[in-house]
């Protein structure tokens, strides 16, 4: 019942609007079900199920906005809610920012789901569990971790005439391995659209591996460093992460309202200026096969967006270049935003990609004379909005590289470093890799800054 | 109750704001539905009984029932417009138990049905069954007395959401108002409050009903010189409170003036961003801190945050024991150091206690979700470590014979684990007043309210900022810093602390959304103290260039 076909979900949304007397209305219905497993010291701590189908309807007269959700579908309560949402709309004070809802849109055709994944079920989960304990018990280690399953929809419709429907579905497994005398730590993580390519049991072999040559940790100075930086340390899902927190900041309004490191000098924005070395180039595309994504979105400005309708005001997300070969082409903007300056309402990516190389992982520590191998960092938050500065530390496996090869581990450290200097400071990419519905490649950066040491492990 | 003034604001655009997180499977509701009654005591005692009898019909051993109801009201301004008012409920119940040695849970939302309760009680033995094949060893329960049929409420004044909206919005835009006239050029407003009415019973004949208040006003106002193209923006010093609206309504006795007024059991919203407009504006040309080593005067508007994250986090045993290694972390606390007895968590000023029955406190409760009765414990008693906090399955490796009342779900659909209790350093027991510590100090940074703050996965090495910084040189106050941020170890920094102001200074801070677990759940803590200054910290700057 969670997850409706598109006619079904049409079926209903139709009817919602053919209750509407509003001058605009929309309806968004989405559902889905999402299944967990969660592990420590060796066995399963927590694991759930759950489903969910609700309905958000806004009213709009004039300026005039109101909402109503509800989680029932016959007809009155369908009807009851309509009202509902027209009475709210009624009694509130005029929105200057509103902007009426879009009509009929043209979208790209992706689906990015896969039936392996809308079938999994307990069974599943806890055999995959088992893959990823199984070899830590067997090497008496400690494995700590959690996998958890998405399927849902989405379908959005309008008195204007829009409709959309998107279903997707996604696993996020990660998992950390320690070592009995609490000396090594390491980490893996993988994320996919369809289930049959995630492999527990070799992601949970590479944190093992990494847990085990951890264990003799050495002390090098804080200072500037030449880090390779791994996929999961540029982008975490479960924490900031830097290269999600300078992509979340290419909002337009923020830059020209100056309190933004987009900002420019004298007022306006920074669109334009290269601010990146020349290899830097990110976009995002709803259509790629590795990281398909849904083809709308959008939020802020006009009808039909918001927290309780989905966040989605029906804009299509096409393929966008951010950041050309360092040049900031292109920055989000709301509806409301874009209209006051006549611009083109770009909404904020569904995913990003980050052009790389060629090389593996591996390729690049062997091309390093001097560097830090950096698996994750961990507790990164903002210093600094006007530099884009944050702070952070390693963790899980962080290694020093001496002409090519692992030497030996090392203590973890803490960051104080801006993305905008790190995509200043490359000295090579490798090959992207998919974490959180994105592609990133390592990097290899120049002077990255550790400030200090942490003893953690 | 007007009801005209609750419906003129609701829903209005929920355009492009910064909508805070709602409890899970939350929907909108009509704010007067705000005030409705929940579920009569006696009908969530029929569906809790119905739930426990059915666990135990299918063999479990153990088994407890919550069911939640959950409001939430947020009202949200940007300058001098109001870009959102949302009223959520939650309403649903979560089933644990205890069968063949492992715990199982289910939850089902709007279950006012015996037969549905039950079958979500069946669920939850069935998957305890399921998950028993990869059991290592069986859960140990600390023994626990049922009190029968008990209820709490916090002891509110005026509960807010009994406050009409329109007196909300009219607070907040003259704040807004007030802060634009006096420099900002952009300014964030945000009122939330919560009421969780929480019914908990268990098989060891507990059956509890509760009714919890929060409140948190604050805002962030921004000054801009467009010219250089610098901003700076300041926070609002308030805490949020387990109080009812009685917080916006300050006494005169609530207030310490001072360099800048700080709060205590009330807070003057228009006073403090009249002040944030000016300190935001001044920051712009503030003097940047030259790195080194500086003596700390820390208010308790900061401290709260090093408190919570350096000492609040690493005494979670859970944490401890590494049911926490995939995501927020282990600590460096091991049991080791705790039973040498000896451990040096701090200097001898150091005194910490955890306390689950704090007044005004964010997370005071009478019973906590597995049906401990809450109380006040020593963590760290003259700088000596001496206990953890710590829940039912966790206590026997301690040796206690009973739980500490850790134990918290932050929804109905969640499973409850062990979360912090209120975690505070005790005031100096000597008469030491916040002017008198800052005459002692040769080289130091007097730093007000809660900024960046950052702490490794052992809870060693963190890194804080702070929202307004003063010089001090030679016991006096020389001017404004910025760029300031500070880096310690735990166990350095603790030790560090050379003096804490007496009780006359003592103030709670707290953290509406305290992250922790798989998948994450949030909770709401309060930390006091008074001023406390630490030795020879070290200072970093943190301006930098970006080309």
């Amino acid at each position: 019942m969670a997850i409706l076909t598109k006619d079904e979900a049409k079926k209903i949304i139709d009817k919602v609007l053919s209750y509407s007397k509003a001058d605009e209305m929309s309806a968004n219905l989405s559902g889905g079900r999402l299944g967990n497993i969660r592990y420590a010291r060796s066995a399963v701590s927590t694991s759930g199920e759950s489903t969910n189908l609700s309905l958000a309807v806004t009213a709009v007269f004039g300026k005039r906005t109101g909402t109503a959700t509800v989680n029932e579908f016959d007809d009155a309560s369908l009807e009851k809610t309509v009202r509902r949402a027209e009475e709210v709309a009624r009694l509130a004070p005029e929105n200057p920012e509103y902007v009426p809802m879009l009509g009929p849109q043209t979208y790209l055709a992706v689906e990015p789901y896969a039936e392996s994944t809308a079938k999994m079920n307990p069974d599943f989960r806890a055999q995959a569990t088992f893959d990823s304990i199984d070899p830590c018990r067997k090497k008496n280690l400690s494995a700590a971790g959690y996998m958890e399953d998405s399927t849902r929809f989405t379908a959005i419709g309008n008195t204007k005439g829009l409709s959309a429907y998107n279903r997707e579905t996604s696993v996020e497994f990660s998992v950390t391995v320690r070592t009995a005398d609490g000396l090594g730590s390491g980490y893996a993580t993988r994320d996919v659209t369809d289930v049959s390519k995630l492999n527990t049991k070799d992601a949970t072999e590479i944190a093992i591996q990494k847990a085990l040559a951890s264990t003799t940790a050495r002390a090098l100075e804080p200072g500037k460093y030449t880090v390779i930086l791994e996929p999961a340390a540029l982008l975490a899902n479960v924490d900031a992460s830097l290269l999600a927190a300078m992509m979340g900041s290419l909002d337009a309004r923020s830059a020209e309202e100056g309190r933004s490191f987009l900002s420019k000098k004298g007022g306006g924005t920074r669109l334009g200026e290269k601010l990146f070395d020349e290899r830097v180039t990110i976009y995002s595309d709803p259509t790629n096969p590795e990281v398909p994504a849904s083809p709308f979105g959008g939020g802020g400005g006009g009808g039909g967006q918001g927290r309780f309708n989905g966040g989605s005001d029906g804009r299509p997300q096409e393929k966008v270049t951010w950041i050309e070969k360092g040049v900031v082409k292109n920055l989000s903007y709301s509806r409301y935003w874009a209209e006051k300056k006549g611009v083109k309402a770009i909404p904020p990516p569904a995913n990003f990609i980050m052009e790389g190389g060629t090389q593996s992982l591996a390729d690049m520590i062997k091309s390093t004379e001097k560097g830090i191998l950096v698996t994750r960092f961990w507790y990164i938050r903002p210093v600094d909005p006007q530099t884009l500065l944050y702070t952070g530390l390693t963790r899980d496996g962080t290694f020093y590289i001496e002409n090519g090869q692992i030497k030996f581990p090392v203590k973890n450290f803490r960051f104080n470093e801006s993305p905008i200097i790190m995509l200043n400071n490359i000295e090579a990419l490798g090959k992207p890799v998919r974490m959180g519905g994105n592609l990133v490649p390592p990097l290899k950066i120049r002077d990255f800054t550790f400030t200090s040491l942490s003893d953690a492990v | 109750m007007n009801r005209r003034d609750f419906n003129q604001l609701l829903g209005m655009g929920a355009a492009g704001i910064m909508m805070p997180a709602l409890p899970a499977f939350s929907r909108t509701i009509a704010p007067e539905a705000l005030l409705e009654p929940g579920l009569d005591v006696a009908v969530k005692k029929r569906l809790a009984d119905a739930a426990l009898n059915a666990a135990k019909a299918k063999g479990a051993t153990y088994a407890d029932v919550r069911i939640g109801r959950y409001l939430n009201q947020f009202v949200l301004t940007r300058e001098n417009k109001v870009q959102g008012i949302i009223n959520s409920e939650s309403f649903g119940v979560g089933v644990r138990v205890i069968a063949n040695g492992c715990w199982g849970f289910a939850s089902v939302g709007d279950a006012r049905d015996e037969s549905v309760v039950a079958k979500a009680a069946e669920t939850a033995v069935a998957i305890a069954k399921a998950n028993a094949r990869l059991l290592t060893e069986p859960v140990q329960l600390a023994p626990q007395k049922g009190f029968g049929e008990v209820s709490w409420k916090a002891p509110i004044k005026k509960n807010a959401f009994e406050v009409p909206i329109k007196e909300k919005v009219d607070l907040l835009l003259s704040c807004n108002a007030a802060a634009m006239q006096n420099g900002a050029n952009f300014v964030n407003n945000v009122l939330f409050q919560v009421n969780e009415q929480k019914y908990f019973a268990s098989t060891d004949g507990t059956y509890a009903d509760q009714d919890i208040h929060r409140i948190g006003p604050s805002f962030t106002v921004t000054a801009v010189d467009p010219q250089n193209g610098r901003f700076a923006t300041r926070n609002s010093l308030s805490a949020p409170m387990g109080m009812g609206y009685e917080y916006l309504q300050v006494n005169p006795s609530d207030k310490l003036s001072g360099i800048t007024t700080r709060y205590n059991k009330g807070y003057d919203m228009l006073e403090d961003i009249t002040a944030a407009a000016k300190q935001a504006k001044e920051k712009l040309s503030a003097k940047s801190v030259e790195a080194g080593k500086y003596d700390l005067v820390l208010d308790p508007s900061h401290l709260w945050l090093t408190i919570h994250e350096s000492v609040g986090h690493p005494l979670e045993l859970d944490r401890v024991l590494g049911y926490e290694a995939n995501y927020a972390g282990t600590s460096f606390v091991t049991l080791d150091k705790w039973k040498t007895k000896s451990f040096n968590y701090g200097s001898k000023e150091v005194n910490l206690v955890a306390d689950k029955t704090q007044v005004g406190s964010l997370g005071a409760v009478g019973w906590d979700d597995e049906g401990v009765k809450t109380k006040k414990w020593d963590l760290v008693k003259d700088g000596i470590l001496v206990n953890y906090q710590a829940i039912r399955d966790q206590v026997h490796i301690l040796g206690e014979k009973e739980s500490q009342g850790c134990c918290y779900a932050d929804n109905w659909s969640s499973v409850q684990f062990q979360r912090m209790a209120n975690v505070s350093l005790e005031a100096g027991k000597t008469p030491l007043s916040v002017a008198n510590m800052i005459k002692d100090v040769k080289k130091g940074v007097y730093i007000i309210g809660d900024g960046s703050f950052s702490i490794d996965q052992q809870r060693y090495n963190f890194q804080f900022g702070g929202q307004l910084f003063y010089e001090i040189k030679n016991g006096e106050i020389v001017g404004m810093l910025k760029d300031v941020s500070y880096q310690a170890n735990t166990k350095e920094f603790w030790n560090s602390c050379a003096a804490v102001c007496d009780e006359s200074d003592y103030r709670l801070g707290g953290a509406f959304n305290d992250g922790k677990g798989q998948p994450s759940q949030s909770s709401a803590v309060s930390h006091g103290s008074a001023t406390a200054r630490f030795n020879g910290v070290n200072v970093i700057n943190t301006a930098r260039k970006i080309g």
